[in-house]
């Protein structure tokens, strides 16, 4: 169905069109970055592509490539016939592309949001600064060379050896899911914690479901056996009446 | 102890207790409440309201938008790191004594969100009374957040608790085949 879009962009921009693929039905042309905005500008301006739906822009990093680290991607739609492009580039980190608000207006957010998530500048962009996450926030997370484990938060924790009030979390409580602690597991330690949780709730390693199951039993346990005695003294007191 | 005896109206009797269990015998009873919703498990908070659950056979029916009128901050939902600021703020806000309850895995330990953007738990940043798991949890375990919270007045106990897992008799373990790690 987007077969006639790749046609008719092959044929306005001969071997400017670097490569096409075909996912499907889904259609996708790579260009070069300097093109980014003549090729927006005729998806949106030709008469028999009309291309006036700004689906998505997003960026994909791969660090592993050395040069042109970056693939910035447009979806762009349709209304009139229904038909779908992609259009990717390749980009260098400290490159800028030509912003396209001007043709879409809704690419405004979307490019900030490339922005503050990889820190892809647009030129021309009116307004490009963070949309999701705060100023006071160094780097940009979806790059794959940000630290995994590496929070900034706004206010500074509460340093839990001062305070009176302690969580009631066993030591096997509050640790991710998916947090693998690579070397320790090949070193046969196999200690699923992330460094920097682990150093915070002070945990040393992890417990197995059945353990942490009777920790919470022992000291529930232990809990009731103090509030029974507590009653059992003043019961004793009463009858002397 | 001696006999329990219903009183039938025409007698004259006191009752004598301490004033500051009174005192917190009144507070636990009516429990203005500052819902700070932030993600799905509002929709369970909403059910606890509502009049199946009836939140309000505790006295604590009564939402509160403003943190100066309320007693309890409900943090229900995924607090970010963008929100601490105002979570705390809110809380700085409301007047002693005041409560605060986890409710959710996202709000006690920061839950499957293990990232940049997600504060691990709100106790990183205010202290916390009551810890309610559960993802989200039901009502049930909410009213049991909530009982405990009521216990904690009267007793004036400050210590942090959490919710135990309801044990379900056919849920035991040894009565299913399978085998726990």
């Amino acid at each position: 169905m987007s077969q006639s879009v790749v046609d008719r962009l092959q044929e306005q921009f001969g071997e400017r069109v670097l490569e096409s693929s075909d996912a499907f039905g889904d259609h996708e042309l790579v260009i070069a970055d300097g093109d980014w905005f003549e090729v927006a500008t005729f998806l949106k301006e030709d008469a028999s592509l009309a291309m006036d739906h700004f689906t998505d822009l997003t960026a994909i990093d791969h660090p592993e490539r050395g040069d042109a680290r970056f693939d910035v991607i447009l979806m762009v739609r349709s209304s009139s016939s229904g038909a779908r492009i992609r259009i990717r580039t390749r980009l260098s980190e400290g490159k800028e592309l030509g912003t396209l608000t001007a043709v879409w207006p809704a690419a405004n957010w979307a490019e900030r949001e490339a922005w503050d998530m990889f820190g892809i500048a647009f030129s021309g962009h009116p307004d490009l600064r963070r949309i999701l996450l705060y100023d006071e926030f160094v780097g940009h997370p979806l790059r794959k060379d940000y630290p995994i484990d590496r929070a900034q938060p706004l206010v500074p924790y509460r340093d839990t050896d001062e305070i009176d009030k302690l969580p009631p979390f066993g030591i096997e409580e509050g640790q991710p899911f998916a947090r693998i602690d690579w070397e320790a597991r090949l070193s046969g330690r196999d200690a699923q914690v992330s460094p920097a949780i682990g150093l915070q709730q002070g945990q040393r390693r992890t417990l197995s479901d059945s353990e942490a199951a009777q920790q919470l039993q022992a000291r529930l346990a232990a809990k009731k056996a103090a509030a029974d005695s507590a009653p059992a003294e003043g019961a004793e007191e009463g009858t002397g009446d | 102890m001696g006999e329990l005896k219903v009183l039938g109206g025409g007698e004259d009797v006191a009752v004598t207790t301490r004033f500051s269990d009174l005192l917190q015998w009144a507070r636990k009873w009516s429990l203005f409440q500052y819902p700070f919703v932030t993600a799905c498990c509002g929709m369970e908070f909403m059910a606890t309201a509502g009049p199946r659950y009836d939140i309000a056979r505790f006295g604590a029916e009564a939402p509160r938008f403003s943190p100066r009128q309320s007693d309890v901050l409900w943090v229900v939902g995924t607090i970010s790191q963008r929100q601490g600021p105002v979570v705390r703020r809110i809380w700085s806000q409301m007047a002693d004594p005041k409560w605060v309850v986890a409710f959710g895995t996202c709000a006690s330990c920061g839950g499957f969100y293990d990232n940049y953007t997600t504060i691990p738990g709100v106790d990183k940043v205010i202290p916390v009374d009551v810890y309610i798991p559960g993802c989200p949890p039901r009502p049930e375990a909410v009213l049991d957040g909530l009982m405990l919270l009521q216990e904690k007045i009267q007793k004036n106990d400050r210590e942090p608790v959490i919710v135990p897992p309801k044990l379900v008799p056919e849920n035991a373990p040894g009565r299913t085949g399978g085998e726990g790690p």
